[in-house]
């Protein structure tokens, strides 16, 4: 072999060297977004951040006005998107965690059989919808037929979405339980039932959960679905089937109406926490429960 | 221990001197190693498992280097360069290695398979010095008329054996000094096994192997000297006749006759 | 589901080349597609160098080490910040820079929103790719150092081929994801009917329209935009199924 047909070897390790540090400053520059959306909301929000976010309604435009022009701090707070987002993502929980586990647990039981491979298959293209087409199926499913905006299309709207997520987090965690839990349950003389709710899923329960956890996350956030849905409301509202509003939906109210600009930081703060919160019960759960 | 090793005359091509490799501070796994190899022989390093066979194998060309955590002291001189203070690319075109798990490139050819030491180093041929060096390592390892006709297609058909040879054939390419291989055959059927050990005995009038293995037999089949190791140390390395015949450690003899390993 | 094919409207809108609306009713998607395709590629190109660091720093450089589940915490975190709040950091903190750098009077357009909408989804590109990355055997690794490479020719004619498949499906979702973000799009878009020719105009996507206008809709303008809905959900129907069909492949190797 001729030697001098090598390409230097200290050009070679300079590239070596050059490639890994631009990698490590890309990625170090993808991690300053975060610090600085994170800076500017709780630098902006921090100020209104107070106990009449969670206890007042929020103001009209024409008080917001006034307030502004007196040099008053905006009046009112956010409770009718609190209790809204309440309503719509505990009604959407209530329906998609039950649904999804079945489902997750059906799948993982039957991975062969032709029908599991069709529901897997349109899970998946749930998975992938934009969340402004499941708004458009739940108004056509919801609002349509009542003729009216509601909480429960709202529900619908994030039930739909948080089906795959759950499905897709339970079956994974099933199926990386042991078989021998469920063969040495069933052996036992136990009902396939009792072996799933008895055994397989408290096993699998950290996982489960954090799906779970992680799908409340999501939809917790979710804008656009709930606009073509929930639409919003001014008053705090409990009745599933009236319009009612949202978190997110009321940070979009204030970005369309100068008068309510002050609200928005702090209500974005809250939002930011209730996620980041979420998201790290999650992580914990899925550290302490490991499979 | 040192007794006489078959060694064609000439002075040793890879000496180790007191080389001891610790994956954590304070156990070694390797342990003050001293040794020479000769050129044109096929050394055997065999010893039961956890020995530190492999490890000593791997110290040779560098290959801890890619796991932080593990130190590796002493000199081991291939053809004059301490290989512990040269630069670590060029030692492993010198020693070259051949693995227990045929790993031929899922992603190249056959063809780009044998050539990827120099696509790797960045060097670049023309089409018919390429074609040159592809077709004779093929056919130094006898897969030439096998696959001289499938040359462009990716290597996953293959059988095992004839993925191992690819993989040697790979090394040769690069025109090492000596060969590394670490329990070649243990992963290969019979057959496959008894052609690699054919292959062994030609190429040693062209290279200098170093084989660990943990079957006896192969050693006793194609090794001109061997290494006996236990625990890290090196307990006697001799002439192969000699010491499975007349060993002249006790454990040396235990492992011989299957008291261990 | 289908229940929007219905919608008599159909003929008009389902060829997908039509001249952009205007106010005398007349319904056309091109502008809408086109400022969906602009955006969604330039998000995907501009994020490429940064999930691939990534997703080289996690599965290759600093594989398994603390550093690396940080950094892919920090990640998941960009993943989880609502639509909406990435809108509004986009208005309020990214838009000032880009009129400054001189791009548009107003800042809004597909220039703005892609930048934003590639550091949403760089996330699902990168730890898809990541995991893709550290599945390749160390077998193979080894073979290739010990035959005398440097770190980064393992990674470029050994680890990045094996884990090609994997990796091209993780950027197809991530394109899957850009064409149908929508808060934050809307937001920050311009909402102009026309069919965007530049990274400096404005326009908007098929979801903006949809966000903005499905309120006050109603006959055939209602059914225009349920008729987009349709169209996106096609679109990254068949993406989805693409990166599906390019991951089987990964496991044909």
């Amino acid at each position: 072999m001729n030697q001098n047909q090598i390409v230097l070897p200290r050009a070679r390790k300079g590239k070596n060297k050059l490639v890994f540090w631009m990698v490590c400053f890309f990625a170090f520059l993808t991690m300053v977004p975060l610090f600085l959306i994170i800076w500017d909301v709780v630098s902006k929000g921090y100020e209104n951040f107070n106990l009449r976010l969670f206890t007042e309604v929020t103001p009209s435009s024409m008080d917001a006005l006034m307030a502004r022009m007196n040099n008053d701090p905006i009046p009112g707070g956010i409770l009718n998107g609190i209790t809204g987002t309440l309503l719509i993502v505990g009604l959407a929980i209530l329906i998609s965690v039950p649904i999804g586990l079945f489902i997750g647990i059906y799948l993982a039981d039957n991975r062969d059989r032709h029908f599991a491979k069709v529901i897997s298959y349109l899970t998946d293209l749930l998975q992938g919808m934009p969340s402004i087409v499941i708004g458009i199926i739940a108004y056509s499913w919801v609002v349509k037929p009542l003729s009216s905006y509601s909480a429960l299309a709202g529900s619908v709207a994030l039930t739909i979405m948080m089906l795959p997520m759950i499905v897709r987090s339970t079956e994974e965690t099933l199926k990386m339980l042991p078989a021998a839990y469920k063969e040495a349950g069933l052996a036992l003389g136990s009902s396939y039932t009792n072996v799933v709710f008895k055994i397989l899923l408290p096993s699998g329960f950290g996982g489960i959960f954090t799906g779970i956890l992680l799908a409340i996350s999501r939809v917790t956030g979710e804008t656009a679905p709930l606009m073509l849905t929930a639409l919003g409301a001014s008053v705090v509202n409990w009745d599933v089937l009236e319009p009612t509003s949202a978190i997110p939906l009321l940070i979009w109210d204030f970005y369309n109406d100068p008068n309510l600009i002050g609200l928005i930081w702090s209500t974005s703060l809250l939002l930011l926490i209730v996620i980041f919160l979420l998201n790290w019960i999650a992580k914990i759960v899925a550290s302490k429960w490991k499979v | 221990m040192e007794s006489i090793k078959i060694t064609n005359g000439k002075g040793p091509i890879l000496q180790l001197k007191e080389v001891s490799v610790s994956y954590t501070p304070g156990k070694y796994a390797v342990n003050k190693v001293t040794t020479d190899i000769y050129p044109n022989t096929i050394t055997a390093i065999m010893g039961p498992s956890g020995c530190g066979k492999s490890t000593l194998l791997r110290a040779i060309n560098r290959m801890h280097d890619l796991y932080a955590h593990i130190k590796t002291t002493g000199e081991i001189i291939l053809k004059g360069k301490n290989v512990l203070e040269t630069d670590p690319m060029e030692v492993r075109r010198m020693a070259g290695m051949v693995f227990q798990q045929p790993n031929p490139f899922p992603t190249m050819s056959i063809y780009d398979n044998v050539l990827a030491g120099y696509r790797l180093n960045g060097i670049r041929l023309n089409r018919g010095d390429k074609d040159e060096i592809v077709a004779k390592s093929l056919m130094s390892v006898g897969l030439w008329n096998e696959v001289k006709d499938v040359m462009t297609k990716r290597g996953s058909f293959l059988s095992g054996g004839q993925q191992q040879r690819l993989c040697i054939a790979r090394t040769l390419a690069l025109n090492p000094e000596v060969l590394l291989m670490d329990e070649p055959t243990s992963a290969l059927d019979p057959i496959s096994t008894n052609r690699i050990e054919e292959l062994l005995l030609q190429l040693k009038n062209d290279f200098t192997i170093v084989i660990v293995t943990h079957n006896m037999s192969q050693a006793a089949r194609i090794s001109d000297n061997s290494m006996f190791m236990y625990l890290g140390e090196m307990v006697e390395h001799g002439n192969t006749t000699q010491m499975f015949t007349k060993p002249k450690n006790r454990r040396t003899e235990e492992y011989l006759t299957g008291v261990f390993g | 589901m289908e229940a929007f094919g219905e919608y008599g409207v159909w003929g008009f809108i389902a060829n997908g080349e039509w001249d952009p609306r205007s106010a005398t009713e007349e319904y056309g998607a091109l502008s809408f597609i086109m400022g969906t395709l602009y955006t969604a590629f330039f998000a995907l190109f501009i994020c490429i160098p940064f999930s691939l660091s990534v997703a080289l720093f996690n599965g290759e450089y600093f594989k398994g080490k603390k550093i690396s589940s940080a950094l892919s915490s920090i990640v998941d975190l960009l993943a989880g910040i609502p639509s909406i709040l990435y809108g509004l950091w986009g208005f309020y903190t990214v838009r000032p820079v880009i009129i400054e750098m001189g791009v548009n009077a107003q800042g809004f357009g597909i220039f703005l929103s892609s930048i934003v909408l590639a550091i949403m989804i760089i996330p699902y590109a990168s730890s898809l790719s990541s995991e893709f990355l550290s599945m390749v055997p160390d077998n193979l690794k080894e073979g290739a150092y010990s035959l005398g490479a440097t770190q980064i020719e393992v990674i470029r004619h050994i680890s990045l081929p094996t884990a090609a498949s994997g990796i091209v499906a993780a950027y197809i979702l991530a394109l899957g994801r850009a064409l149908g973000e929508t808060m934050a799009v809307t937001m920050l878009i311009g909402n102009t009917n026309r069919i965007p020719l530049g990274l400096r105009d404005t326009g908007n996507t098929m979801a903006s329209v949809i966000a903005n206008q499905f309120g006050e809709a109603d006959g055939l303008k209602l059914s225009a935009l349920i008729a987009i809905g349709l169209l996106l959900f096609i679109i990254t129907a068949v993406i989805n199924l693409i990166a599906k069909i390019v991951m089987k492949k990964l496991s044909q190797l």
